[in-house]
């Protein structure tokens, strides 16, 4: 995709660091926006600089702030651990020592639990709010996205081409602009299952119309967390 | 097509179609990105009213960051502006100076603020822009413009293969860029040519040329908040010499160039890593200890070890150690 005036003049964020605190709180956004629920415990692996630094950019309170909810933008990330109390979720920020190579320098293993259900991403800040996903459940995937900028719709669906075909439809019968997509298959599993992120700019999707692209023939699971873009 | 890949691209643009650069960026986003004017115009209005409100904010706080290392300083040089008489900057500076302060240190605080084109770097462009603004009591248009212009020549840096990440370029690819954007800008809102405005940016990022990026314990605070103010003021430098027909001899493509060849040679160490310049001076590990980080490995402090005329050490030979 081209540079946008908006990747230079931008994003609208919260201070103090365009990559340990938007990025991070782009990661919490994408791990909630795939679990499936409402989480009780999170966990939080921090690697490299986000293991160090973490602290003082206020890294844990963007990355908690993300899996809230909260926008890039919005001024309550600074009271993330209060409204998680309020929520009552639990939560574990874990520095970790070990170097590990292929990981980029800002780092984070995000682990989210329910009664029913677990899942885990690993995500990467990889400089002025541009975020990268790693790991979906141990499965390698390569998602980049913007902090701020767009709003990302996660689709799990069977590996049969065309699959996505009647979802491309109804998007576009909705006039609903995508900027971006990205698919990403599970190779090891039989059949094969794949991930399919979209970013979406200034269109917001309403819960109906979300159940109703999950409704559609091969699509597992449609997640999206809509209003994250400031408007 | 409004495409383009360096400056000088965007000159030529400029030059073909008789159209200042911010009004070319506005039709390139339109071109490429299918958008309308309106859409773009309010886009950028947003991130003119989040500046303002920053700069309000910032002037009047007095609130220290987490770690107390900045705070207050934006008032403190605000409130001198109507007795400046006995400072050797102009009021337009001194103004462009606060306004600085004022948005980095909402920043360390926590505020909201734009990232342009990082959140270290954030503080230059408004300061510079919203400053001159209010000095020539130019319309909001021309406010508008120069951002648009100023995001453009962005635009140009990162085509041609520039970066605005400080762990890989140093900070002279943050506040440096900085600079070279809020030079540009405020060039064409004094009605500067685009020759003069491109001009005008090479100036200022070759004055920035080679900046370490060695912030105190990895925080966006110091020195970060007032290099961005400093930096403000050699983006006013620089444009004021354009417009006094001042030439750089190197275009801004190359300064560019120049800019990725030196951050090939950087070490590490000052490349947002806290482990280099002034994060491991006396007073940077002191205050580093302070605030419970971990301290930083022994190989990197072996300046502290010197002997003296050991060639192999990477010291510089001060007398620091003494």
């Amino acid at each position: 995709m081209d540079v946008s005036l908006f990747d230079v003049a931008g994003p609208i964020m919260v201070g103090p660091s365009s990559s340990h605190t938007a990025g991070a709180c782009k990661i919490g956004q994408m791990a909630r926006a795939l679990f499936n629920g409402t989480p009780k415990e999170v966990e939080f692996y921090l690697y490299g600089s986000f293991a160090t630094v973490y602290q003082g950019h206020a890294t844990d309170r963007a990355l908690l702030a993300g899996v809230m909810k909260l926008k890039t933008s919005d001024a309550h990330l600074a009271d993330a651990f209060e409204i998680a109390e309020q929520k009552k979720i639990r939560y574990k920020f874990i520095p970790v020592k070990k170097e590990v190579p292929d990981y980029h320098p800002n780092t984070v293993k995000i682990i989210l639990k329910s009664k029913k259900n677990r899942l885990s991403v690993i995500g990467s800040s990889i400089g002025g709010g541009e975020v990268r996903i790693n790991y979906i459940n141990d499965i390698p995937v390569d998602f980049e996205l913007m902090a701020g900028r767009f709003f990302s719709l996660i689709i799990g669906h069977s590996s049969e081409e065309a699959s996505l075909e009647p979802l491309f439809e109804k998007l576009k019968e909705w006039d609903c602009p995508i900027t971006d997509s990205q698919t990403i298959c599970n190779v090891k599993d039989a059949p094969k299952s794949c991930i399919t992120a979209l970013n979406i700019e200034d269109f917001y999707l309403k819960l109906p119309q979300v159940q109703a692209l999950e409704k559609l023939p091969g699509i597992e699971f449609v997640r999206a967390l809509t209003k994250l873009v400031p408007k | 097509m409004y495409q383009f890949k360096n400056c000088q691209e965007l000159l030529d643009l400029c030059k073909k179609e008789k159209l200042p650069i911010s009004q070319i960026a506005i039709k390139r986003e339109m071109q490429i990105f299918g958008k309308s004017r309106p859409w773009v115009r309010n886009k950028m209005k947003k991130v003119r009213d989040t500046m303002e409100e920053a700069i309000e904010l910032g002037v009047k706080s007095t609130k220290k960051s987490k770690y107390g290392l900045v705070g207050g300083d934006a008032r403190k040089v605000y409130k001198t502006i109507n007795r400046s008489s006995n400072m050797l900057h102009s009021k337009v500076a001194i103004r462009a100076m606060a306004y600085a302060i004022a948005t980095n240190e909402q920043n360390a605080r926590m505020g909201k603020i734009v990232a342009f084109p990082t959140a270290g770097g954030s503080g230059v462009v408004p300061g510079v822009l919203f400053s001159t603004h209010e000095h020539m009591k130019s319309s909001k248009r021309k406010m508008l413009n120069a951002l648009f212009t100023a995001s453009a020549l962005g635009i140009a840096i990162l085509k041609h293969g520039g970066t605005f990440s400080a762990a890989k370029a140093g900070c002279q690819a943050e506040v440096g860029i900085g600079v070279a954007m809020a030079a540009a800008g405020v060039t064409e809102m004094r009605g500067g040519t685009p020759e003069q405005c491109l001009n005008a940016s090479a100036l200022g990022l070759k004055n920035m040329l080679g900046l370490a990026c060695d912030p105190l314990g990895g925080l966006v605070e110091v020195p970060c908040v007032k290099r961005n103010a400093i930096g403000a003021t050699i983006a006013m430098a620089a444009s004021d010499m354009s417009m006094m027909g001042v030439e750089s001899v190197i275009p801004m493509d190359e300064v560019v160039e120049a800019m990725m060849n030196i951050s090939a040679g950087m070490s590490e160490t000052i490349r947002e890593t806290a482990l280099g310049g002034l994060a491991i001076t006396k007073t940077g590990l002191k205050l580093r200890e302070k605030m419970g980080l971990p301290p930083v490995p022994k190989k990197y402090l072996d300046w502290k070890n010197r002997k003296p005329g050991n060639a192999s050490n990477k010291c510089g030979g001060c007398n620091g150690c003494g």
